[in-house]
């Protein structure tokens, strides 16, 4: 059996080269269950089309047909798809978009690490999905702003029946967002810096 | 500011395919104090060489300008996990070089203002 690469790796076309200059790079993390619109936000901004980075997670599982119910391992492969902004000269976001279950978690600790925050993407008709995710990111410190992706055939409801459904705290920006609207997208981004801004001139120095 | 002996490094890779237990010789992912994150930036210092793994060869080849841990696991078609481990070696060989992350925790003004500045060009 043959590990090595097989075909040769092709890289950005010439056009999707960061400038040479740039010398660091921040992240924002999308988060929302299946199907809510991470990947159309994050191509909807996207200078590049949206790259996919994947994972392989370890599971003990027992299988139906095993005699003795003994456990076995089964991988699962979690895809995550990441898009970028070149800011300017120097400066780069990444976006990375991830689903929010349960069991996806095991994905959050080196993408969360360092992240600047949190979009949390919120289809209104599986708000359920979303308690778990907020709750998460609170435990972890992660300053996010909800985002809900208006689908035409979704109930729509007043922002604030849903931050009493879905008890966000009043300091928690809620926004209205259209993923496949790049300006709709951009504001939703730019919704979380002015709430980082506010917190980062807000929150005393620790010393 | 933060602190670059943080842990950056992604808690994901129990266990893995036997594939990437070859293309990583078997060696341990890297330890906790790891500088990489998947938006570490890392740019080539020099040509890819006859030397070089395959893999690690084809990391060198596409970084001739900046790209983050993320895109070369993207093109590569390799967890970030083991992209890590390759690019422990082309780092300590000094094939590449790595830009770190900008510092998030607590983000200094200046920076949040130059990513919304960015982003209202979009
Ligand atoms: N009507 C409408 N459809 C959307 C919107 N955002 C995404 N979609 C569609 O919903 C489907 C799932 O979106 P996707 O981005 O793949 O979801 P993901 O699983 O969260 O990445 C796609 O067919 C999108 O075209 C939106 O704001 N409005
Ligand atoms: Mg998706």
């Amino acid at each position: 059996m043959d590990f090595r690469i097989s075909e040769p790796v092709v890289g950005p076309r010439s056009e999707d080269a960061l400038p040479a200059s740039v010398t660091s790079a921040v992240k924002v993390v999308v988060v929302g269950g299946f199907g809510v619109g991470k990947t159309t936000l994050v191509g909807a901004v996207s200078e590049i089309k949206p790259l996919t980075t994947e994972e392989t997670m370890t599971q003990a599982s027992t299988g139906v047909d095993d005699i003795a119910g003994v456990e076995r391992k089964s991988e699962t492969t979690v895809a995550m798809d990441f898009g970028r902004i070149t800011l300017n000269d120097e400066l780069v976001l990444y976006l990375f978009g991830t689903p929010g279950q349960q069991r996806f978690w095991f994905l959050w600790n080196g993408l969360f690490e360092g992240a600047l925050g949190a979009v949390v993407l919120i289809d209104t008709r599986r708000l359920e999905d979303s308690f778990d995710v907020m709750g998460r990111l609170e435990e972890r410190g992660m300053p996010f702003v909800v985002a809900i992706n208006a689908f035409p055939d979704a109930p729509s409801h007043p922002v604030s029946e849903l931050r009493a459904a879905l008890d966000i705290p009043d300091a928690v920006p809620v926004i209205d967002c259209d993923a496949r609207n790049r300006g709709s997208s951009r504001d939703a981004l730019l919704t979380l810096m002015r709430y980082l801004h506010t917190l980062t001139t807000t929150t005393p120095e620790p010393w | 500011m933060s602190d670059p002996e943080q842990p950056q490094r992604p808690d994901w890779e129990e266990g893995g395919p036997e594939r990437l237990y070859v293309i990583t010789s078997g060696r341990d992912l890297p330890d906790k104090r790891s500088p990489l994150d998947m938006v570490t930036l890392i740019v080539s210092r020099n040509e890819a060489g006859g030397s070089m793994q395959p893999e690690q060869a084809a990391i060198v080849r596409i970084c001739d300008y900046p790209l983050s841990v993320a895109e070369i696991s993207a093109y590569l078609h390799l967890p970030v996990s083991v992209i890590a481990v390759l690019l422990t070696d082309l780092l300590s060989n000094g094939h590449v070089e790595a830009r770190v992350p900008a510092p998030a925790k607590l983000p200094d003004v200046a920076l949040l203002e130059a990513v919304m500045h960015g982003l209202q060009n979009l």
